[in-house]
């Protein structure tokens, strides 16, 4: 199933997009598409630890089901202000 | 009136949002800036780039004022976020809040400042005489619970 990946700040530096088409299996979580992530870009391990994720605009938990259409966030530590 | 909760592109006025904020029943209004200064730690900045992911950050913005609105009745708020390249000066954030009284405006605001650093997502790159860096707050912004 098509969902689609954003990448902010260093993690657009790593991937070097803002924004991926991917393709991943049905049932797949959060957690799966980050350990895809990180085989395709392994610098992402650098800040692995203290990245968050949100699904259509909403923090959720590494264990998150992704359904078709999904819009996934890769969130560094923000710093607004 | 309130309930302005923008990423915008363009320069932010300090008096931006006080007009909006306004109401006959309230007695205080309190306004913070963030503003870009031209140092981090010992280093020079030239200026500073922000990005947000702006649907959210919007999103998120507003549940501050929810937030805010549950824990001292204050509807009438706003918050700004400037993205893009700011130089020296320029607001990077600006929030309004106005209440009856003094008190809860300074408190609300001051929340609203340290919950968007907490929460929202933009970011900070730092331009100055080593380069450029992209800026990590302190924390993750969810930590999985």
């Amino acid at each position: 199933m098509k969902i689609k990946a954003l990448f902010f700040a260093a993690c657009r530096d790593i991937v070097g997009n803002r924004e991926l088409d991917l393709d991943v299996g049905e049932g797949s979580q959060v957690e799966d598409l980050k350990n895809v992530l990180l085989v395709k870009y392994p610098e992402l391990a650098t800040i692995n630890n203290v990245l968050s994720i949100a699904v259509n605009a909403e923090y959720v938990d590494g264990n998150a089901i992704l359904n078709p259409g999904d819009e996934v966030a890769f969130i560094p530590p923000v710093s607004g202000g | 009136m309130g309930n302005v909760f923008k990423i915008i592109e363009k320069t932010i006025h300090p008096d931006a949002l006080y007009q909006d904020v306004l109401q006959d029943t309230n007695g205080a209004v309190a306004i913070f800036a963030g503003v870009v200064r031209n140092h981090s730690g010992e280093k020079r900045t030239d200026h500073l780039v922000y990005e947000a992911y702006a649907d959210m950050a919007e999103k998120k913005m507003k549940e501050i004022g929810d937030e805010i609105k549950s824990r001292w009745g204050i509807v009438n708020l706003g918050i700004l976020h400037r993205v893009g390249r700011l130089e020296i000066g320029e607001i990077s954030v600006l929030i309004a809040v106005s209440s009856p009284h003094r008190s809860e405006a300074f408190a609300a605001c001051q929340y609203a400042i340290d919950r968007l650093k907490q929460v929202v997502p933009i970011w900070k790159k730092e331009v100055g005489e080593d380069g450029e860096s992209w800026i990590e707050g302190p924390q993750a912004a969810h930590s999985g619970n």
